[in-house]
């Protein structure tokens, strides 16, 4: 390196910049600049400052840290050479920014070159407070920007003018400083000025709304007056884009009217003729004069009603929409888009021509077209557009096919006329790209399935039919599954024919064959084998003949590596092999899920998605948890009294309507628990409760959640645990099945329907107590519960200084209100209450917990009954 | 409001940047990572719209033009009209032309402070200051003019590496 020169020169280093081949080079020589760099900050060396800031700016785009330059920025706006300044100004807006405090000092130096004789470091000042303008910078320039509005030089007026938009945006106080100055400029010829301070004004109006009253009383006729002009003005070259005379201006008028007509009718009507003269009278062939009517189209559509403008518009977007210009094309579906708002009957008239854009070549218009037509579909159309829709899915790019079936999928279900065009839309969309349809989408599906009972054997025929030409499609071999594992009689038996359909001949043995190639097919995931195993179980039962063959292909699955597949097998062969006696109930159809509910708590689940705990499921990976209650779980409902708290894990529904829950959700509960082993044990335990309900596929999820549970597999671990969960969540939902299993627990919790969001529950019962929680909560402040704790005495004998007490984990605030008293009269004929408030400060992760001691005295003699509440509603 | 302004070159390398929103320096490489790989991964015929919500956040809209080797991106809100955008690119790249003489990458390159003098003559934070090319070169070279005048400090480090360039 040349011992005189400090470093390189900028060209220096950007060419050796350039000259890197790889990004470790450019950092080595970036390190070395930057390291001279400094020194020569630290030498405080005038002579290269300009120089060093210019490189500084080079290497802040490439992405490397700079801070240490910005005090020479301040110092090279303070020397008063005109290079340096200008330099230092360039710097200080690209190496700062407004959180620094460094700013602070540059105030001054600001405010001396505002006041600069040299209008072009006036200009220099003012280009910068426009760009970094903080709100104490604001409070102290403010008068001299105001002041420079009416500087003799325009080029300082209109830079002071959008330095002013700055200033306002940053202390909305100031703006009304700023309003005469800027009706003044409305006046002006100059066309710099006049754009900037048609800017300003509209600025203002969005700020103030003084400012908006008075400059649509004052300045309207005025501005229409000027667009007048300029519309009707001959050719000015130097503002000429294209052939249309100055667009930017008419662009920014045609805004400003905007602002002054929205809302207020007199003034829309003051400018009706200016705009029906420029929507018609402006040349369309052009880039410039589509944005001139595209801007005109935007004001038509905001201000006051005016039917025939309105159709004028409209019939503007459909001639853009025509349009061969792909730009054109996209702005006039993002302003149709717009226009439906206001007159979705004269935008339906572009159906075609917008559903031909949903198969544009471009994915910009592809998408805002879509978008747009998902908004024009309603009960009448729904046919054709899903027809068209479904159509295009065939050959449209795989990037769009995740976006086209979401919206198809929301269509069909929202205006579906009749259940057999749902079911064939939905087929088409599984099979055609079942792969990107969601999981609650095919949940949904299901849900509709079971309910549509004479449609199920025309269902798993048309499915079945299908699945031997499409199988790539997970979600479909999913559904197309579930329904030959629930479906099979209906399939070989022609079952439910219904008048359109042609009768096909398919044998039991056909249908295990699907269920078999699903299950052996190497591109297919857990879930789905897990599913085919599941139906194979079911077919097994459904189809005698072939319950020889079932077993022998579950029997592969004994060894499976995965070991959800082997404990599937394992348990599924015992069922077939030794427990003849209670297959059929245990493989009974799956009780028929309430759509209402199903959907309602979608819903419900969709809108807290936030605050509900995603739980690590394998075939969720969206992330959408469902924090409603399971009611087959509830079947399960053996209440073990006194288990620890239940996991934060919510059972979903359908996840264990399908037997699909691989996600190892109980996990930290119940370990430890009747260490009792061996299928048996569970099979018993299962045939005491219901002989009717009880199905497989819950079965499975029991035993699946003890995945996780070191060795030897004991189910009654997880019978406990999943019956206290069970338990915990049972309240919570409204299925009707929830309770049919309820009067065999030995604790069961009590229904009441009272609550609208939570009901209440026994959560402490003994021979001589009872304990009931009611809860409520504030809308507005859902981390918060306040519980109502009514105690009944069950005994003959009165109690007296009933003291009730509770405590709660570190994450749960416990605030507890005085009783009403502290006698209980005997058997029921009286009780105390007690108000407390939970405040639950990991609302929506983990669910309440809480210890309570009740002590009271019989007779003069104490008595302590203690306990653990872990059955409270989720989402608490 | 326009939000930034940016020249790439089709290899993702960034030739200026300039932000009117306050963004961090390692945020905003990220948005111009982002906007490259969506740019190099459009076909010649479509649009110069992508809607950049998901680049830059909320109502971003983003409006480019592809020349020679370079893209010139604008990212912008909603108050702004597409299609105007699209011609103020048209505004800044003649403007260049004509200071430049046919301008090139190199130009781009090596004349980076001038560029930010230039666009600074277009756009003042955020909205358009000036659409005519002829005013924007007339304050330029108002510009140059003093900076030539001004008996300046850098004629020093010109003059050394011009003798250590031999």
């Amino acid at each position: 390196m040349n011992p005189f020169s400090m470093g390189t020169s900028l060209r220096d280093m950007i060419r050796a910049i350039r000259a890197c081949k790889t990004a470790a080079e450019e950092r080595a020589v970036v390190r070395k600049e930057c390291a001279s760099i400094r020194d020569a900050i630290n030498e405080n060396d005038p002579d290269y400052r300009h120089r060093n800031i210019a490189k500084l700016m080079f290497i802040h785009m490439l992405g490397y840290p700079t801070h240490f330059g910005q005090m020479e920025c301040l110092k090279l706006i303070a020397s008063p050479g005109f290079p340096e300044k200008r330099i230092g100004y360039l710097g200080l807006m690209l190496l700062l920014d407004e959180r620094q405090e460094v700013l602070m000092l540059v105030t001054n130096s600001l405010k001396q070159d505002l006041n600069h004789t040299n209008q072009y470091i006036v200009g220099l000042a003012l280009c910068a407070l426009g760009n970094i303008c903080s709100a104490e910078m604001a409070r102290d320039l403010a008068p001299e920007v105001e002041r420079l509005m009416q500087f003799r030089d325009p080029n300082i007026r209109k830079k002071a003018a959008l330095c002013s938009i700055r200033i306002i945006k940053k202390v909305p106080d100031l703006a009304e400083n700023f309003v005469n100055p800027a009706a003044s400029l409305l006046r002006e010829k100059h066309h710099g000025v006049l754009i900037s301070g048609v800017q300003l004004c509209t600025e203002l109006c969005k700020v103030n709304s003084d400012a908006l009253e008075y400059f649509r009383k004052k300045c309207t006729e005025g501005v229409v007056k000027t667009l007048k002009d300029l519309a009707n003005s001959p050719y000015a070259p130097e503002y000429d884009i294209a052939g249309i005379t100055d667009p930017f201006l008419h662009i920014r008028l045609v805004k400003l009217l905007r602002v002054l007509g929205e809302g207020d009718a007199d003034a829309s009507d003051s400018m009706n003729d200016i705009l029906a003269q420029v929507a018609t009278k402006t040349e369309s062939n052009k880039v410039a004069g589509n944005a001139i009517l595209y801007e005109c189209v935007q004001t038509i559509m905001s201000i006051e009603d005016n039917g025939g403008l309105r159709v004028l518009a409209i019939n503007i977007l459909g001639k853009f929409l025509s349009n061969r210009d792909n730009n054109i094309r996209y702005v006039a579906l993002n302003m149709l888009m717009k226009a439906v708002i206001v007159d979705a009957q004269a935008v339906q008239r572009h159906r075609a021509t917008i559903l031909e854009c949903v198969k544009d070549a471009d994915a910009s218009i592809r998408k805002r077209a879509l978008d747009l037509v998902y908004v024009l579909v309603n009960e009448s159309n729904v046919k054709p557009l899903t027809k068209e829709l479904i159509d295009y899915l065939e050959v449209s790019d795989q990037d769009f096919k995740g976006d086209l079936t979401a919206k198809i999928c929301s269509i069909v279900a929202k205006f579906s006329p009749e259940k057999i065009w749902y079911i064939d839309q939905m087929l088409k969309v599984l099979s055609e790209a079942g792969n990107f349809v969601k999981d609650e989408t095919w949940h949904a599906f299901i849900v509709v399935i079971s309910n549509a009972s004479e449609l199920q054997g025309y269902t798993v025929r048309a499915l079945y039919k299908a699945i031997q030409t499409s199988t790539g499609q997970e979600s479909f071999v999913r559904v197309a599954v579930w329904c030959i594992g629930e479906y099979g009689e209906m399939l070989v038996n022609n079952i439910g024919m219904l008048d359109i359909e042609d009768p096909i001949t398919v044998t039991e043995s056909d249908a295990v064959d699907v269920v078999e190639t699903t299950i052996k097919c190497h591109s297919l995931d857990l879930t789905t084998k897990a599913m085919a195993l599941v139906a194979l179980l079911k077919l097994s039962s459904r189809f005698p003949s072939c319950s020889e063959r079932i077993k022998e292909i579950i029997i592969q699955y004994k060894g499976n590596f995965v070991l959800e597949l082997q404990q599937r097998s394992l348990e599924f062969n015992s069922i077939i092999a030794k427990h003849q006696n209670i297959r059929s109930a245990l493989v009974e159809r799956m009780p028929v899920l309430d759509e209402a509910t199903f959907v309602g708590r979608r819903a419900g689940s969709l809108t807290d998605t936030a605050s509900t705990p995603a739980r690590p499921s394998v075939n969720l990976p969206n992330g959408v948890s469902k924090p409603s209650a399971s009611p087959l779980v509830d079947l399960l409902d053996l209440s073990s009294d006194d288990a620890p708290a239940p996991s934060s894990s919510g059972s979903d529904i359908l996840q264990d309507l399908l037997g699909v829950d691989l996600s190892p959700a109980s996990q930290q509960s119940g370990a430890g628990h009747a260490p009792k082993s061996g299928t048996d044990a569970l099979l018993d335990l299962l045939s005491i409760g219901s002989p009717t309900a009880q199905s497989s596929p819950s079965t499975i999820d029991m035993l699946s959640s003890s995945m996780n549970g070191k060795t030897p597999v004991s189910p009654l671990d997880d019978l406990s645990s999943l019956s206290l969960s069970a338990r915990a969540t049972s309240n919570a939902g409204a299925a009707p099945v929830m309770d049919l299993l309820d009067g065999f627990a030995s604790n069961p919790p009590k229904h009441e329907d009272k609550g609208p969001e939570y009901p209440s529950i026994t959560a402490h019962e003994s021979s001589s107590l009872r304990m009931t929680f009611s809860f409520s909560k504030q809308p507005e402040n859902p981390q918060t519960t306040v519980i109502q704790a009514t105690f009944t005495n069950l005994s003959s004998n009165a109690y007296t200084d009933f003291v009730f007490q509770a405590a709660v984990p570190k994450f749960l605030q416990l605030h507890l209100e005085p009783a009403s008293g502290n006698t209980l009269p005997a058997s029921g004929n009286g009780s105390i209450t007690q108000s407390m408030r939970v405040t639950n400060s990991q609302h929506g992760k983990k669910s309440l917990v809480m210890r309570l001691r009740i002590a009271y005295k019989v007779d003069g003699q104490a008595k302590l009954e203690e306990g653990q509440i872990s059955n409270f509603p989720r989402g608490l | 409001m326009i939000k930034a302004v940016l020249v790439l070159n089709t290899q993702g390398k960034p030739r200026l940047a300039k932000f009117y929103e306050f963004r961090p320096v390692e945020k905003q490489q990220e948005l111009i990572r982002n906007v490259f790989s969506v740019l190099c991964s459009r076909a010649e015929n479509v649009s110069n719209f992508v809607d950049a919500e998901s680049i830059y956040g909320q109502d971003a809209r983003l409006v480019y033009k592809h020349f020679a080797t370079l893209y010139f991106v604008f990212i912008f809100d909603s108050s702004e009209n597409e299609l105007a955008m699209l011609d103020l690119i048209q505004v800044f790249v003649e403007t260049l032309d004509k200071c430049f003489r046919n301008v090139c990458e190199l130009d781009v390159v090596y004349n980076y402070s001038k560029m930010h003098s230039i666009l600074d003559e277009i756009i003042i934070g955020g909205q358009v200051l000036e659409t005519s090319s002829t005013e924007v070169i007339k304050a330029i070279e108002e510009l140059s003019r003093l900076e030539a005048a001004s008996n300046s400090i850098n004629l020093v480090p010109k003059s050394v590496s011009g003798w250590r360039a031999r």
